[in-house]
Formats: structure tokens, sequence, C-alpha cells
């Protein structure tokens, strides 16, 4: 729709848009840039934007003072974990509902979905009390697994509707080629939806990254992730807002750049397919 | 394309992820209901034996029940209202052509992938804080007197906290939408001479119904589960004490598991009513 | 070899009797055409001799073994979809060696088939090309070189031609017919289209709603339909029907006339009428004629320069050895 707009509009539109960006993008980007202040220049009165002495000594104290590595790495286990468990698991059972569907395949989704429903706190004590029977308490193990299972129904549904795209016509000429089942996902099937894949680990991975319920519930010092390292700074010593932006930046930093490579499979994952 | 064998592999293949979703829903759920029948107390003698509906009603006649209803029921409702307003206009405004949509598009997205604690303790500290936050140096450059933000306006603050980081994701569905609508209809109604409100107003808001109707029920799922927002910021304190909240008290803080899970038994019913009407639309969205 | 033979197979999805008993014997080497209008069942027939879905009952034998239970990759046939069913991430190369990597061939016969099978197809310029980057044309030789290079038992066709363009549709059929003639192994062939059917087969086999309506040569069809289905339904344009007084007087509940058995006149004959449409194909002209008495409309089939314009009136006369009699159930007399 190639409509001739006028320059003075475009022009409008663009101080606008530009305006709400960085009003809402503003507070990333005033952690960001306190993260390279002092202490002292982090609270001066009038506050400083850009002009101030750059410095690094922040990130180098969080990690010296808290281990930050130990943090991200848990984090990283926990979310890639959790995503990649997941779609082992929901692989075949995507193909089955989108390539052998029967009466029962939609209830079966609908089901899935709305366990996702579940609000995490009515099931706490539970889960808690199982995670100390079974020695999970503040281990990687257990957090992979509850992770997977509250995100394991929208990577089902997710691959599903993915899967639903490619024409059955190509797994039936597979099997007419003389593919076994096993070949035919892993030769035909798999590649085809390789960009759906990937896109469903990259959202799941993200889910699982700023999930903040079960992990600030079930982990101590040890499996704790980026988001109970941050929560951690919740009770202020001293000048400390450098220091908690360094942190917090360290914290989002990888998962906002994986985020804006994930912006149109955010809208189908979380929507579940309804709104395209 | 269903054979015989096809579909016992089909039965085989999809038994993992049912039976492991089955058994996340019905053990812990089992458990829950199970305590909420018990006077439960871990740390005072634990199971102390049957209690019948004791827990449920003592739940719902504490003092503080009703006020975290209402804390809740504000923050989904103002959550709710700012995001899908502000949504809609910032869907609109992004639509248009302009110079450098795309990077406006990710200014405006990023606060979506953004930690909930990060964020809440951002907001927390560095703006709403009455000495050293953002806001209070802008309101003494203005000689206002800084506003304590989070015990004075407790509840806004957290609205705005939660709403900063949803608005990308109202944002983002309700543009997909605008941009799903067909030019053609708009030219139409511009051809028979409906002004740009109009257009609006007839067209473009009715296609955007149905999106905005999922934008609100999703969000109502993850609203009424908010925790770490209030977990690092006012721990429930000033009003902000949600009904998630006060479970989580409840159970985990003075340890009446009792009590907290009926009270997570009234959350599972009230999640599970916006849960069906959820399930309806993209039920009806299954079948095209 | 490829005998393939349907022993009382039925089909049914749920209550619903898509194929009623049927018996059917495709002989080694034949090239056979299932014919019929949508929904007829041809389609369901051919994937249940794929084994793409299972039979509700009967059996099924290729070359006389049982293979009603044998999962498609093991019956030894090929098939070449309508939407082709290329796989759009591996180049032509890749497609057509599949089957082959399935069967765990080694790698030198891989290679030399599909070097065979490229250059029998004209493919051998784009074996590095990936199906995306093809015509519909072309896609639809990779389709069915992913097919001749396994040597099957029997070829299945299920509307291979019915993407393409009417140009194109021609030149592939008459590919597909020098392809059997060469390669003289057992083709079966699903189209709803009876120019197809009559143009391609050795045996034409037309469907209606699960039934076979009648087996045979394109001209046995043509020239003895056992009814007025079959009648109906091949040759074109259809042939036309005359209930009433005039079949009474030949012993018939319905005449039939093919409109190219019909001669027109502008002076006099057996049947006259009114000229409406007229439709010139340059070599033939179709005349539609109203208010003959016979029926609603009387469609004749003329050489091309016979000249009458919308409103003559125009004579006609049936070759009498070409009439087809039909009795009150529709079946064939005589």
């Amino acid at each position: 729709m190639a409509r001739a707009v006028t320059p003075k509009r475009k022009a409008i539109t663009t101080a606008l848009a530009w305006a709400a960006g960085l009003v809402i993008f503003f507070p990333i980007l005033w952690t960001i840039l306190t993260s390279f202040k002092t202490e002292a220049q982090a609270i001066s009165d009038p506050p400083v934007f850009l002009f101030f002495d750059w410095t690094l000594e922040n990130y180098g104290i969080v990690q010296e003072r808290s281990d930050y590595m130990r943090f991200l790495w848990n984090s990283v286990v926990i979310s890639l974990g959790s995503t990649l468990l997941g779609v082992a698991i929901a692989v075949p059972a995507a193909w089955s509902m989108a390539f052998v569907p029967s009466k029962r395949t939609k209830d079966i989704l609908l089901w899935m979905l709305s366990t996702k429903m579940l609000p995490a706190v009515g099931v706490l004590y539970p889960i808690y009390l199982l995670f100390i029977r079974f020695g999970l308490l503040d281990s990687r193990a257990g957090l992979v697994v509850v992770i997977m299972l509250i995100n394991l129904p929208i990577i089902v549904w997710m691959l599903y509707t993915y899967f639903r795209e490619i024409p059955g016509e190509i797994l039936e000429a597979a099997r007419m080629d003389g593919a076994t089942l096993k070949e035919e996902i892993l030769y035909v099937l798999t590649p085809m939806a390789v960009p759906g894949i990937a896109s469903t680990v990259l959202l799941n991975v993200i889910l699982a990254w700023n999930e903040a319920f079960w992990t600030l519930n079930l982990t101590a010092a040890k499996a704790a992730p980026l988001t109970a390292f941050i929560a951690s700074y919740s009770s202020p010593e001293g000048l400390f807002y450098a220091k908690l932006s360094a942190a917090s930046t360290m914290a989002i930093a990888p998962i906002l750049v994986l985020g804006w490579f994930s912006q149109k499979q955010l809208v189908r994952g979380l929507t579940f397919g309804a709104v395209k | 394309m269903a054979t015989r064998h096809s579909r016992s592999a089909a039965r085989l293949m999809m038994a993992p992820a049912v039976i492991l979703l089955l058994g996340w829903m019905l053990v812990p759920l089992t458990m829950t209901l199970w305590f909420s029948f018990r006077k439960y107390l871990p740390l005072r003698g634990g199971d102390l034996g049957w209690a019948g509906l004791e827990n449920y009603s003592r739940f719902v006649s504490s003092s503080a029940f009703w006020p975290s209803v209402q804390a809740t029921l504000i923050i989904v409702g103002g959550v709710l209202a700012i995001t899908v307003c502000l949504g809609i206009l910032l869907a609109l405004l992004l639509d248009q052509p302009m110079w450098g949509q795309g990077v406006v598009r990710i200014l405006v997205i990023a606060p979506f992938f953004v930690m909930p604690t990060v964020s809440a303790l951002v907001w927390k500290n560095m703006f709403m804080d009455p000495v050293n936050g953002l806001f209070a140096h802008l309101f003494k450059a203005f000689g206002a007197e800084p506003v304590s933000w989070l015990s004075q306006a407790a509840l806004p603050s957290i609205i705005l906290i939660v709403s900063w980081q949803w608005l990308p994701f109202a944002t983002l569905i309700l543009l997909t939408a605008i941009q799903s609508l067909d030019r053609e209809q708009l030219e139409a109604a511009e051809m028979d001479g409906a002004p740009p409100l109009k257009r609006f107003w007839h067209i473009i808001l009715p296609h955007l119904s149905r999106a905005v109707t999922v934008v609100i029920l999703i969000q109502t799922i993850f609203l009424l589960s908010v925790f770490a927002e209030i977990f690092v910021t006012t721990q429930g304190a000033f009003g902000t004490r949600t009904l998630t909240y006060l479970i989580f008290q409840r159970v985990l803080e003075s340890q009446n598991v009792g009590l907290g899970s009926a009270g997570g038994v009234y959350a599972i019913i009230l999640a599970n009513i916006v849960a069906l009407f959820l399930m309806r639309i993209v039920g009806k969205n299954l079948d095209r | 070899m490829g005998r393939i033979t349907l022993d009382k197979v039925t089909k049914s999805f749920g209550a619903v009797e898509v194929i009623p008993p049927l018996d059917l014997t495709i002989e080694d080497g034949e090239f056979t055409v299932f014919v019929g209008p949508s929904g007829c069942g041809k389609s369901t027939l051919l994937r249940l001799i794929a084994g793409l879905e299972d039979v509700s009952s009967g059996q099924i034998r290729i070359d006389s073994k049982d293979a009603t239970d044998v999962p498609p990759a093991r019956r030894g046939l090929a098939m070449v979809f309508q939407s082709y069913a290329l796989y759009p991430h591996m180049s032509v190369r890749k497609n057509i060696a599949f089957p082959l990597r399935m069967a765990r061939m080694d790698r030198a016969e891989i290679d030399r088939r599909v070097e065979a099978a490229a250059s029998v197809l004209n493919l051998t310029d784009y074996l590095d090309r990936r199906p995306g980057q093809l015509s519909g044309g072309q896609r639809q030789r990779v389709a069915i070189g992913r097919a001749i290079v396994r040597e099957p038992a029997a070829f299945l066709f299920d509307e291979p031609l019915s993407n393409l363009d009417a140009a194109l549709r021609v030149g592939m059929r008459l590919e597909i017919s020098e392809l059997h003639e060469r390669l003289t192994t057992t083709m079966i062939y699903v189209t709803h289209d009876q120019v197809e059917a009559m143009t391609m087969a050795d045996r034409i086999v037309v469907l209606r709603a699960g039934h076979i309506e009648q087996v045979g040569s394109p001209l046995e069809l043509y020239r003895t339909p056992r009814n007025l289905f079959v009648a109906g339904f091949i040759g074109s344009p259809r042939m036309n029907f005359i209930e009433g007084e005039l079949a009474r007087r030949v012993g018939a509940h319905t005449l039939g006339i093919r409109p190219e058995h019909i001669a027109v006149s502008d002076s006099g004959g057996e049947w006259s009428g009114t000229v409406g449409v007229s439709e010139h194909l340059g070599s033939d002209t179709m005349f539609h004629v109203h208010g003959t008495g016979l029926a609603e409309t009387i469609t004749v089939r003329a050489d091309g320069e016979v000249g009458f314009k919308h409103g003559d009136r125009i004579h006609m006369t049936p070759r009498p050895d070409a009439m087809h009699r039909f009795d009150a159930a529709g079946l064939r007399i005589g």
C-alpha cells in the first residue's frame, strides 16, 4: 500500500513515535547509564545524564562481591535446560496433534493450555513439600523440571501451530519414499520446522529467564538464578545505585538482545495463536 | 493420513507430555485440596487433624481478605485500563509511516524482556525513592514536595511498574492486529467520506475487539499472580497485599498451610473462570 | 512386476462408508485411470492402495502378496502428489535421492540413478537448486524423478496436473504417457478430468460415490457406456439425453445421442429448433439449440465453417447407429 504521505505528516509521526519510544525505554537507558557512574554521581542532584566520568568499577565490584557469574550460569542452565527438555518432549506430541488429529486433539490441547492458567501460589506449598521430600530444594535440576512444566503447554502449542503449516502430503511422500517414523521426523519434519523450533526455543528461554515466582521461592544460595540475585538487592546497604544498575544491566542484557530477535514469535507464542 | 500404525504411534508420542502435565496438575492440586480441609501448622505441631470448611470460612472472614481482593482488582483493572488504552494509541502510532520504525519498535518492546525483579527494583530505587529518586529530583526542581511513592501512593506505583512491563505486550499484539486489517476496507470508508475519527470508531476498533479481548484475558491471568513486583518493593505493605501475596504470606511466612491452601483453592477457581473465557476464544480459533 | 488386486475392499470414516465393497484388478504394466466427480472416492481408493489409509475390511494384494497391513514404506509403490510434496529444504538432487537413501543404497549407485533420472526428465541443469526456485512443470518432473529412481512395482499419481496451467498440462500429459511407454510399469492415475482419462489411459475406472460404475478402455466407455452416469461423464461436450415420446418409440426411457453424432442442415432434418448460443472453436462449432420439443437444450457439434446465427432455424438429423438407449433405472439397453 504505497500511498504518498506528506513529509510534514511523516515528520510529526516520527517525532511522536520516537518521543513515546524513548519515554518507554528511558528506565532501561537510565539503568545502563547509571551503571557506569560512581555511587556519588548516581545520586547527584541535579542528576547527570551523559557528562560524568565513565567507569567500569561497578561491574567489577558486583562480580567480586556476589559472584555474578555463578547466578548467570544458573540462569543459563535453568532457562536453556528447561526449554530444551521441554522441546524434546513437545516435538513428538506436537507431531501427533498436527498430523494425526483425532476428535480429542482439540480437547487435549486446550486442557494443556489450561494447566498454564493454574495460579502458582495455589500449589506453592505442595511443590515446596515435594521439593523437600525429594531433596530438590535449591537445586538446578528441580527448577529445570518445574519451569519446563510451566512452559510445556506453550512449547507444545507453538510447535503445533508451526507444524500445522507443513503440508501433510510432504510427510506422506516421505512415508511413500520408505522413511520410518523416526526418519520422517528427523529428516523431513524437523529440518522443515527449524525456523519454528528456533522461535519456540527463543521465546521460552526468555520466559524461563525471567520467571520470578518459583525461582524466588524454591532457591536459596546454591541454585539461585539472576532473578533471585537481583532480589537480594532489595535491602539497600549504603550507596548502591550504581552497583544495582550494573547488576541489573548484566541480568537483562543477554535476554534483551535475544528478545529483540523474537518480537514476531512473541505474539504467536503468548496469544496461543488467537491473534496473528 | 491416519492409519492404525500412525494412530498408535501418535498416542505413544503424546504420552510423555500428557502424563507429565497430568501429574503436574493433579498431584499438587490434590495436595492443596487436602491441606485446605486440614488444620496444618508445620511449625506449631504439624497436621492437627480435620478442619472441615473452617479454613475456607476463616480465609474469607479474615480482616485481610477483602482488602486483598480489592487490591487485586485495582491492580488488575488499573493495569488493564492503562495498557489497553495506551497500547491502542501506540499501535496506531507505530502503524504510521515514519523514519526509524524498526528502532522505535525495539525501544517500545524492550521493557517486556526485563525480568520482574529488575524492573521493580529499578523503579523503586532509582525513580520512586523519596530522596534520591529521579521523580524526587524532578519534583524538587519544580519546587514541589517529593512524594514517598511506595508508601504514600503504593497501589498507583505498583500499577505504574506493572503497566510499564505489560504495555509492550499489549502494543505488540494490537499492532499485529492492526496490520492484519484489510487496507482496502479503510480506503473504501475513506471513499465513502468517513473522517479519520469515524474510521477509527467504526472500522479499526471493531477489528481490534478480538485482539483486545485476548490481551485482556491473557494479561488478567498473569496479573492475578503478580508476585515479584510486590515481593521486592512493598512486601505487601501499604495496601498492596494482593490475593496472591496474601496466600504466599499465609503459606510460607506464617506457615498456616491449611488456611493458605483454602486461599489457593479460591485463587484457582478465580483463575479458572478467566481461563474459561480465554479457552473459548482459543478453541474457536482452532476450528478454522 | 506390479499386479494390484483389491478384494472386497471397504473404507468408512466413522459411520460414513466412502467405499462400499469393491473388487478391482489392475494388471501389470497397465495405465489405469480412476476418474469421477470430486468426492467420488477416487483419491481415497488411491490412498488405500498406497497404504496411507487403512482399509476398513477386505484385502489388497500386490503381486499376489497380501499387502493389507504392510506400511506404505514397504509396499514398493511410488506416489506423485497433487502438490508435488517436494522437500523444500533439500536440493533437487537430494529430493530425488531421498527414497534411495532411505533404502540404504550405496552412494555410487544413488548418484548413478539420480543422474539417469535427471537426464530422462531434463533436470540435469537444476540438480543443485531448491524446489522453491523451480517452475511448476519442473517441480512436477522432480516429483516424478523421485518416484522413478526407486523402480517401484507401480506408480500412483494423485491429480498430478491440476496445479499446472492449461498449456503445461497438455505437455506433461504427453511426458507421462511417454514415460509409461518407456518404463512399462503399472501406473494408477487419479483425475477428475475426463480428457486426461481418455487421452492417457489403457483402462478407465469410472467411480461414483465409491462405486465402480464401469471399467473399460477409453473407446469402450465412449462407445458403450453402461449407464447414464458414464454416458454423461465421458465425452465432451456432454451427451444429449432425450426422454419422452421419442424414447418410448424405440423402447427406452432415455435416449442418448452425442453432439458429434448429429448432422445439421438449414433446409431439413428429423428434428428442428432455434439456435441459442454458439461456441466457435475454429475446427468445430457447438450450437446450443432450443425449442426442439425433445429436451431443453440439444447440443450439436458441427464443422467449424458452418454458420448459424443466434435465432436461426436449424435442422438436425441424428446418426441412427450412434443412439444409446437406457431404461428407467438408467442402465444401457442392448
